[in-house]
């Protein structure tokens, strides 16, 4: 039996984010707002060197200084670890997987390694402290290069593994060579695309607290306090039912605030040896070598082609960067993008083969839309490489390809259930006005113009909404991808929605509450969200790779719909009919026929909690939860189009416009998803334009401030014309994933148009970031 | 980001501010804070005293005095940038201030800060260097005048004293002089990649030119072989083409030295060309 359909009062607009009010007035609370009576402060010691050997370490004068209550060495901590900080995706069978403690004790492999802790009375002493710690560096030969690592003779980054190849890992059907050998047209392309440096607003941060009875309370900046939680027993020894972790507000992540890194254990078993609250901030500086990276992956590309345009294979190789360690997805993050190198095309041969190196560099990791970026990236480029050699559009190129019939089952295995291409990039050409830019194109070139401008485009799919757990248990992830909702009837009315996803900064409290609302027929403002703490949701899976409304979402409606059956059955008793001549409507059920016989849901939440007549064996309460477990991801798309300005004497490249549009299903909070693709898509005009995270030859990060790590302002950025087209995805919501969607698709279609500002010239290519002198360099090259 | 530690006064007069410098071996004046500030909190700048002019309002104005223009060295940029006088007698000085960094750096940031920092990559220098600017600085024993191209002497390095403050700046006015201030930078909020600041006399022709350079090399440098070439009859092209001679600019993230070579060319032809249509 099925509640009858209310039409949606809340979802589908635009109610205001509720968590706004606080945010922007500065009274949220993030972790470091947070001072428990008793607090210390830790200050973490890292390794300045990209590798080194530890032959000592002296903590006499940190010891000795004012306000300092304890120093401790990777080596006087070594004890404490029953296990090492966890990575939970091992690729394949025989992926190396090199061990990683919360503090470095023989070799540090990275700069920002740590290998020290001191605790003081306060941060700045503590800060002072640190910098008397003397720590013995013998300097080693290191690598910084994905390519140069795997060189014979390369420095290692783990001399017992031997190499530093860390996985091989493919995934091919079966004649794709045939293919490539028997096409008109073949087109290979090498790209890399350098690192990235999340740049969250809030840094990372603890504060831990161990009780008398050994009982663990952790804050964390992070996304995922369920998995801390579960890594901190595996990596302490400490049960998960005496473990609770609250991630309170959380001022942003973009992936980097998924993993388990070393701060939250060392905190703990300081808080436990100290009996005193401990308390870590990142500083932002530390924040550049401390936090995962993103991206560091070369790649080479290879489509096959009638000479009409149709592809007929695909093929990519590609060398990703592991950086030093592993942590907690690592190796999967190329992985994510595995299966989309067709995008939304329809290619039959299909080859990918990643190979997984360590290099002496922050580890990698998820940073938003984690391996699809990578995937989008070579194949939109490739696709506007394949336009100039077949001299076809690259517009009917793409169009010509797409997939026009769904569910689609790709080449790489997985199954489409939804979209509509072609109408996704029809919107965007409706409002792009294609011929106006290319006649103005036509007479700048015409006139020899300094200042050229280009258009270029980005047709896109991807996979989200982490992730049904069988795939993920054949692709060798530990763990499952469902998600959990418990709701919760108060006595007089209102709701409690506790969600097992674990927003920072996407608007749950928002969202959560609309669906629930509808579903329930109440009021969006009596319906209270709840998460982000361990003690109140006990199930969950957390927030990344876009799986919030996909997954947890669901697992809302799927709750709403058992509270709504439980009420049905208490209702039903007491107007003495059977559960089929009721309607539920508006939060009121009521008998067909005979509309004056009705009870409204939150009278029968009091009836529910008085207990005073419910049928035979009913438990008290209006309570339930239920755990979704999506059958298949999910697959929003779109078209994107950047149009740019080029001064072909300077190499400056300026933004003139940028036009989306997405499909991700039904929207729930327009102004929401318009938010989420907003920032989106700075961030890949970030990585097409601006920025680097650069290394030298040896691993020293040359990009360690926001000064030199160029992370744009509004100031640079056109305001962007968004738009969407909607395919009700298949679940019970109709929803697909948004998080991700920009950041996936912006920064091929920025660097197309670049290359077609060029192209007169002679352009073919211009490396990541399209930096002045990148671009400068290009046109010089082509002259001469 | 911590600083080290560090003792903090207020100065409440330019005297009391010397005196307060004499009293210690490492002072550093806080004007803005805009640079001093984030290098402190990076614990490069270590400074064991920091005394604060953020109270002397009296060094903020700016005044004609006949054909010269006295500007205080604690006008923040906004207030330079907004300045009528400024405005109708020298507005390369305007315009280059409301150019310098973003809305936060102008409201709090001064022009005598940007100056003393002795920044290259800072915009102010190389405009007061292409207007042969004056900089008072006043130490124990009274005010000292000196030319601006006495006074940059390094990368953050300048001529003044320990103990010295710089109370005032000092241009001419233009009269008809055409003028440009030329900027590539890869962030509003960014330290120019190259600038140019050009002044050009002549009538719709160039006749003569001052010619400054920002960040090509350890301070704000004049293009001579471009003022040179200009005076013997060069094109503005011909002259361009010379900026880079002598420069020994540096290669960091925003650019190589050869690109940086490569657009002080092009920028100083651009700048040149806006300032004699001026």
């Amino acid at each position: 039996m099925t509640a009858v359909e209310t039409a949606p009062a809340f979802v589908g607009t635009s109610v205001k984010r509720r968590e706004d009010a606080s945010l922007l007035r500065g009274r949220g609370t993030f972790v470091d707002n947070l001072t428990l009576p008793g607090t210390v402060y830790m200050v973490v010691v890292r390794s300045p060197y990209p590798r080194a050997r530890i032959a000592g370490v002296s903590l006499d004068a940190a010891r000795a200084a004012e306000g300092v209550v304890a120093a401790f060495s990777g080596a006087d901590l070594a004890d404490e670890w029953a296990g090492g900080l966890p990575c939970a995706w091992p690729v394949t069978e025989d992926i190396k997987m090199p061990p990683h403690f919360p503090l470095a004790t023989e070799e540090a492999r990275y700069q920002g390694d740590p290998v020290a802790v001191v605790v003081a009375e306060s941060r700045a002493l503590a800060k002072d402290a640190a910098e008397l710690v003397e720590v013995d560096y013998e300097p080693l030969s290191s690598v910084a290069e994905v390519e140069k690592a795997l060189a014979d003779g390369a420095p290692l980054v783990h001399e017992d593994l031997g190499t530093n190849e860390c996985y091989v890992w493919k995934l091919e059907t079966d004649a794709v060579q045939d293919a490539i050998d028997a096409a008109d047209v073949v087109v290979t392309r090498r790209y890399f695309q350098p690192r990235l440096i999340p740049n969250a607003m809030e840094t990372r941060g603890v504060l831990a607290q161990v009780g008398p009875t050994g009982e663990v309370t952790l804050w964390s900046a992070t996304q995922t306090p369920h998995i801390q939680r579960f890594a901190l027993q595996l990596v302490l020894g400490i049960p998960e039912s005496k473990i609770r972790v609250i991630a309170p507000d959380v001022g942003g992540g973009f992936g980097s605030k998924i993993q388990v890194y070393g701060e939250g254990p060392i905190a703990i078993v300081l808080s436990r040896r100290l009996g005193r609250p401990v308390k870590w901030t990142e500083e932002r500086a530390e924040n550049y070598v401390g936090t995962i990276h993103g991206r560091d992956v070369v790649h080479e590309l290879t489509f096959a082609a009638t000479n009409d345009g149709d592809i007929t294979a695909v093929k990519s190789v590609a060398w990703c960067a592991m950086g030093a360690y592993l942590e907690l997805v690592t190796p999967g993050i190329p992985l994510l993008g595995a299966w989309i190198y067709s995008g939304p095309y329809e290619i039959p041969n299909y080859s990918v083969t990643f190979t997984g190196v360590f290099t002496n560099t922050t580890p990698t990791d998820a940073y938003r839309g984690a391996g699809r970026p990578e995937a989008t990236y070579v194949l939109e480029r490739t696709m506007d490489a394949l336009a100039r050699e077949l001299r076809m559009d690259p517009v009917e190129l793409r169009r010509k390809n797409f997939v026009t019939e769904f569910p689609h089952t790709m080449a790489s295995g997985l199954t489409i259930d939804s979209g509509d291409y072609e109408a996704t990039l029809d919107a965007l050409l409706e409002r792009l006005d294609l011929e106006s830019i290319r006649a103005d194109q036509s007479a700048r070139r015409a006139s020899g113009d300094a200042r050229q401008i280009g258009v270029g485009f980005s047709t896109y799919n991807e996979m989200c909404g982490l992730a049904p757990s069988r795939i993920l248990g054949a692709i060798r992830y530990a763990v499952g991808g469902w998600d959990a909702t418990t709701i919760r009837f108060q006595p007089l009315g209102s709701v409690q929605v506790v969600v097992g996803t674990s927003p920072h900064g996407q608007g749950h409290d928002t969202t959560f509450a609309q669906i629930v609302a509808d579903q329930l027929g109440v009021d969006v403002d009596d319906v209270e969200v709840i998460h982000g703490d361990t003690a109140s949701s006990q199930l969950g899976m957390d927030t990344y790779g876009s799986r919030s409304l996909t997954v947890g979402g669901i697992s809302a409606y799927h709750a709403s719909q058992k509270v709504v059956a439980k009420a049905r059955k208490i209702v039903a008793h007491q107007l003495e009919v059977s559960e089929d001549d009721l309607e539920f409507e508006g939060g009121v059920f009521s008998v067909k026929g005979s509309p004056d016989r009705s009870m409204d849901i939150k009278a029968v939440a009091f009836a529910a909690h008085a207990a005073h007549d419910l049928p035979d064996g009913m438990e008290p309460g209006l309570e339930e939860t239920a755990v979704f477990d999506p059958p298949n991801f999910s697959w929003p798309a779109g078209a994107h189009a950047a149009v740019v300005e080029v001064d072909t004497e300077t190499g400056d490249t300026r933004l003139v416009r940028y036009v989306a549009v997405d499909d991700v299903g039904n929207p729930v909070n327009p102004q929401i998803i318009d938010g989420q693709v907003h920032g989106g898509i700075t961030q890949g005009i970030a990585a097409a334009l601006y920025e680097e995270g650069a290394y030298d030859e040896e691993g020293n990060l040359l990009t360690t401030t926001l000064a030199s790590y160029l992370v744009p302002s509004a100031a640079e950025l056109p305001s962007y014309e968004t738009a969407r087209t909607e395919t009700a995805a298949d679940n019970p919501l109709g929803v697909k994933g948004v998080g991700e969607t920009g950041t996936i698709a912006a920064a091929p279609a920025v660097v197309n148009a670049v290359v077609d500002a060029l192209s007169h010239l002679g352009v073919t290519d211009v490396g990541l970031p399209a930096t002045p002198e990148r671009v400068w360099k290009a046109i010089e090259e082509v002259r001469t | 980001m911590i600083p080290a530690g560090f003792e903090y006064e207020v100065a409440r007069s330019v005297d009391h501010a010397i005196e307060l410098l004499g009293q210690s071996d490492d002072a550093k004046l806080l004007a803005g804070g805009h640079s001093l500030l984030p290098a402190m909190k990076l614990r490069i700048a270590r400074p064991a005293l920091l005394v604060d002019l953020g109270r002397l309002d009296e060094l903020s104005y700016v005044e004609e005095e006949g054909d010269t223009i006295a500007i205080g060295a604690l006008t923040r940029h906004k207030d330079v940038a907004a300045s009528p006088v400024l405005r109708e007698h020298c507005a390369l000085v305007s315009h280059t201030a409301g150019q310098v960094g973003d809305p936060q750096v102008r409201h709090r940031g001064t022009i005598g800060g940007s100056l003393a920092h002795g920044d290259p990559a800072s915009d102010l220098p190389s405009v007061i260097l292409a207007l042969d600017g004056e900089l008072v600085a006043r130490g124990p024993g009274g005010d000292r005048a000196l030319p601006v191209r006495e006074f940059f002497t390094g990368v953050w390095q300048t001529a003044l004293q320990p103990n010295e403050v710089l109370v005032e700046v000092r241009v001419p006015k233009l009269a008809a002089a055409g003028w440009s201030y030329t900027k590539m930078a890869r962030r509003a909020q960014d330290w120019a990649t190259v600038a140019v600041a050009a002044v050009v006399h002549g009538n719709g022709s160039v006749e003569r030119a001052s010619v400054a350079l920002t960040n090509m090399g350890a301070t704000s440098l004049r293009a001579t072989a471009v003022e040179e070439a200009l005076v013997g009859g060069a094109s503005i092209e011909d002259a361009a083409a010379l900026a880079a001679e002598g420069t020994e600019p540096p290669t960091d993230h925003a650019a190589s030295s050869d690109f940086r070579r490569h657009l002080a060319r092009v920028l100083t032809r651009r700048a040149l060309e806006e300032a004699r249509n001026r």
